[in-house]
């Protein structure tokens, strides 16, 4: 069983430091700007800051801790070779301005990843250039909003999303200044036609959504969902978080999706970082592949360009091309895996899902709402342990600390009680697979005291996050 | 398959789950719009990939084989090795979100150092744990501004890049806000204080001002500027070269509200303009305005010291349109390249890089000006960028130093029409006298001297 390491460790600025004498004045920097005093940064040797770290990163859970089973983070193992090849200098030191000649090789394998990703999706054209997820989103709501600018449509303000849909959906879309119109989902735990019927209107811009979505469940109707967009003039925005589980099974594009934005760093497996960064492509049907951010990347015969000439375009979302080396390792990643290999990880992420959501099903403390055929991923409720013993999921996930493992990400979506959303991802051994639902397991058959009080294997045991709320500590000068 | 272990006993789970194929499995999908297989190459060997990419990664021109020296943002740092060891910490790089803090305290520790870090060399209160790069700090600032104080009137520097220029457009296209541009002064290169007290009004949310700005320059008038911007109740937003706040004034010493720079340039590739980082710090009367990620200080059940995410009420995860921003996934790593990078230099190395910087930039410009085709076009002092005028057309200077894999600067005439012949030129620590004297000579050569 994992068990993370436990330090002390002072806050950098509370280690041994060096003496030294640092004078911040120089005569070219105007008087008037000119810095008296350093900056109050300490001053280390390497080893200090090496050891302050590696002692940090012990007291942190990665995947090659252990399963990570977050719900629509597709969080699976992350190839060696990716990370290596990213970090080629020939990759890393060329700079954005330099002429297209010297950086031929980046631009191939953009333009190339580019390819590859359309087949995927159905798509018909890409950009490669937003940051994240919900960059993406930004972007394809931009996109939205130039589409119905060109074609006099200004008073189409409105975007829906279902009640399951990932908070940045709503935030995506209000940022570009859409109001945003949140419908229930109907008992199968999908988008609710009558609903959305009533919903749609010639103010509506776009539907956001999520296939399968954030229950792990299949949107079967999403052929009639397209027609019924489309019929009311308004277009079908597709949140790529989980097409994990349909890779090479099915594809947006033939959905009738008009825009997508992919994850990276959740499909095709690069690092999360932490946090980031990821990387999150947008792509879009032809017709509205004149509004994606320039440059665009193109091939003039054996040659690859940066090409601005889309007078229509939206413009930028970040300065340059893209999170370029997330793309050179999804890039690797796609080469590594071939057509087969993406399949295959759609069957096994589903499996694997289906696998475990079985055996917790059959348990009784985990209840699985609405439909059952999943996806890559599944959402439990914790309501009758709740009910039984008063755990909730919180706790639940606090004990599956103890017992060295990452948990899934819970109390979402909303709409289920006491909800936990698990994702094994195809990376998982079936071994391990086992152990986390024992692990469930063991914990519903537990002491709920002892549960309530999880984690006590942990470097800090159950941590107040109400008090940091309340007190704000938030840099050294304020402890 | 690789890093698929279940596929060797796909039929045995099966099995034990009562069902005969995986086909079953995928029968929610309607059969027309199921596929059976995508047009992609078949999956390669580790090594077989490693070879290919080997092929295409030739034709790329890395620095210092190619060897720029443009201005306008980017440009090669050294990064010291330990800073890539510990990024490889795996415990770090395939993490994530730390929505469990008991299982990240790691990672939380180092975020509330970086967020210290970047509040002494900005001489803020608070800042987050990232952005995507400084182009959407300054789109998440003018938010952030108009958030605050209700007003749609944007100022903004017109010597800044048109990429930025673009960004910000974007981000506020849902937030009916004006952007106004005011003029640089043509002799000095520093912002037009006159037509900064011209354009400010009532309606005016937020003034941004660079520092050093798009041409290199240190604003010293910045007292001056930041009168003006408060005495209308507006906010003082500073973009910076974080690079240049070793020897500079931290912007909140002279009025700053929000500051905003590119990570970048401590720790992290150039990576032909690839991931980078936002900056984003503010005074803290702005915090429940912020966005982004917090890490606060507090402590667990047996009152031992700990970390978490904190003020989350302001994140999209829980206030869904509601929230201050849509960010999620944000640029966390590199934050953390950005504080190993500032602990090994400590405020001693800092202060020497800036130096060296400054002191590179002055051997360029020397070189540069004692050749007859280049004459100085601003008289203020700058920091490690610098605009010259040619007396050549400085498009077929650049196509010329191509042939041997050269760039000199980044010509400005195409955004700054008043700027003919111009270009923007940067160097850094990295470079060298023989590089110079390698771009001074090729000049040369292109003029047949």
């Amino acid at each position: 069983m994992y068990r993370f390491a436990s330090f002390d460790e002072p806050i950098l600025n509370r280690l041994p430091q060096k003496r030294v004498e640092v004078n911040p004045e120089i005569e070219w920097v105007p008087e008037k700007l000119r810095r008296k005093t350093p900056p109050n940064i300490p001053n280390l040797e390497e080893q200090q800051v090496v050891r302050h770290f590696f002692r940090l990163s012990q007291m942190n859970y990665g995947i090659e801790n252990g399963m990570y089973p977050l719900g629509s983070c597709t969080m699976k193992y992350n190839p060696k070779i990716c990370e290596d090849i990213a970090n080629w200098r020939a990759f890393t030191d060329i700079h954005p301005y330099q002429n297209e000649s010297t950086v031929q090789g980046t631009l191939q394998i953009l333009y190339e990843l580019e390819q590859m990703l359309k087949e995927i999706t159905g798509m018909h054209a890409f950009s490669l250039q937003p940051a994240a997820g919900a960059h993406g989103e930004f972007l394809g709501m931009l996109i939205v909003r130039a589409y119905h600018e060109s074609m006099g449509n200004e008073e189409r303000r409105e975007v829906i999303v279902p009640d399951t849909a990932h908070g940045t959906n709503p935030a995506s879309a209000r940022m570009v200044g859409f109001d945003v119109i949140e419908i229930p989902s109907n008992s199968e735990g999908t988008v609710d036609l009558k609903v959305l019927e009533k919903t749609l209107s010639d103010k509506t811009a776009a539907l956001m959504l999520t296939n399968p979505n954030t229950l792990g469940i299949f949107e079967s109707d999403i052929l009639e969902i397209a027609d019924m967009v489309h019929d009311a003039g308004a277009l079908l925005y597709y949140d790529g978080a989980n097409l994990n589980a349909i890779l090479g099974k099915a594809r947006p594009g033939d959905m009738g999706f008009d825009i997508v934005h992919l994850n990276l760093h959740k499909t095709f497996s690069t690092p999360h970082g932490g946090g980031g960064p990821g990387a999150g492509p947008v792509g879009v049907k032809e017709s509205l592949s004149k509004f994606l951010p320039v440059p665009r990347i193109k091939k003039e015969g054996n040659r690859y360009v940066l090409d601005y000439n889309y007078p229509h375009s939206v413009g930028k979302v970040r300065d340059f091309y893209g999170n370029i080396e997330v793309c050179i390792k999804a890039y690797v990643y796609l080469l590594l895996m071939g057509r087969n290999g993406l399949k295959e990880v759609a069957e096994i992420s589903v499996l694997n899902s289906n696998y475990m959501k079985e055996k917790l099903k059959k348990s009784g403390f985990y209840h699985l709402p609405y439909r059952d055929l999943r996806k890559h991923e599944f959402v439990v409720s914790c309501e009758p342990l709740r009910e039984k013993k008063g755990v909730r999921a919180i706790d639940v996930a606090k004990r599956l600390l103890d017992y060295g493992l990452h948990p899934p990400t819970i109390y979402f979506p909303l709409i289920v009680k006491e909800a936990l959303m698990i994702e094994p991802t195809e990376t998982e051994t079936k071994e391990d697979l086992d152990r986390y639902v024992e692990a469930l397991l063991s914990i519903a058959n537990e002491d709920p005291e002892i549960v309530k009080e999880a984690p006590s294997k942990t470097p800090n045991r159950r941590i107040d996050e109400a008090f940091a709320a309340k007190n704000l500590v938030l840099t050294w000068k304020d402890i | 398959m690789p890093f698929i272990p279940n596929s060797w006993i796909k039929d045995e789970m099966l099995k034990e789950m009562g069902l005969k194929s995986v086909d079953e499995l995928f029968s929610d999908i309607p059969e027309s719009i199921r596929i059976n297989d995508l047009n992609l190459p078949d999956g390669l060997s580790e090594d077989e990939v490693v070879k290919l990419i080997d092929g295409i990664s030739r034709k790329n021109k890395p620095f210092p084989e190619f060897l720029s020296f443009a201005g306008g943002g980017i440009k090669p740092h050294y990064i010291p090795s330990a800073v890539r060891h510990i990024l490889l910490r795996s415990e770090f790089y395939t993490s994530y979100t730390p929505y469990q803090p008991e299982a990240s305290q790691g990672f939380l520790q180092a975020m509330f150092e970086y967020q210290s870090v970047i509040a002494e060399l900005t001489g803020m209160d608070v800042a987050n744990c990232s952005l995507y790069d400084m182009s959407t700090s300054l789109g998440e600032a003018v938010r952030m501004s108009i958030r605050i104080n209700g007003r749609r009137r944007i100022l903004i520097p017109r010597n800044i890049s048109w990429e930025r220029k673009s960004v910000l457009k974007n981000y506020i296209a849902g937030l009916d806000a004006e952007i106004v541009e005011i003029e640089y002064d043509k002799k000095t290169g520093k912002m037009s204080l006159d037509d900064l007290a011209d354009k400010i009004d009532n309606e005016t949310s937020c003034v941004y001002i660079e520092n050093p700005n798009y041409f290199g320059i240190f604003e010293d008038d910045v007292d001056e500027i930041s009168e003006v911007v408060h005495k209308k109740d507006a906010l003082m937003i500073v973009g910076v070269d974080l690079l240049s706040l070793a020897i500079a004034k931290p912007p909140g010493e002279y009025g700053g509200d929000i500051v905003i720079s590119e990570g970048r340039t401590y720790g992290t590739p150039m990576n032909f303009g690839g991931s980078s980082l936002g900056i984003f710090a503010c005074k803290k009367r702005f915090i429940r305005n912020i966005p982004g990620r917090i890490i606060g200080m507090t402590h667990d059940i047996d009152g031992n010291r700990a970390f978490c995410m904190t003020l989350q009420t302001r994140e999209q995860h829980i206030r869904r349109q509601k929230a201050t921003s849509n960010i999620c996934t944000n640029e966390n790593l590199n934050a953390l390249a950005t504080l190993v990078y500032i602990s090994l230099l400590g405020s001693e190395g800092l202060v020497k890089l800036a130096k060296k910087n400054m002191e590179n930039a002055r051997k360029l410009y020397e070189s540069l000006i004692s050749l007859p085709w280049f004459k100085p076009v601003f008289s203020s002092s700058f920091f490690n960028e610098f605009v010259l005028m040619s007396t050549q057309d400085v498009f077929y200077m650049n196509r010329e130093l191509l042939k041997k894999d050269i760039m000199a600067g980044l010509p400005l005439e195409k955004e700054f029409p008043e700027l003919e012949k111009c270009m923007l030129f940067g160097i850094t620590e990295l470079y060298d006298e023989n590089d110079i004297a390698k771009l001074i000579s090729a000049i040369k050569e292109v003029y047949h001297v």
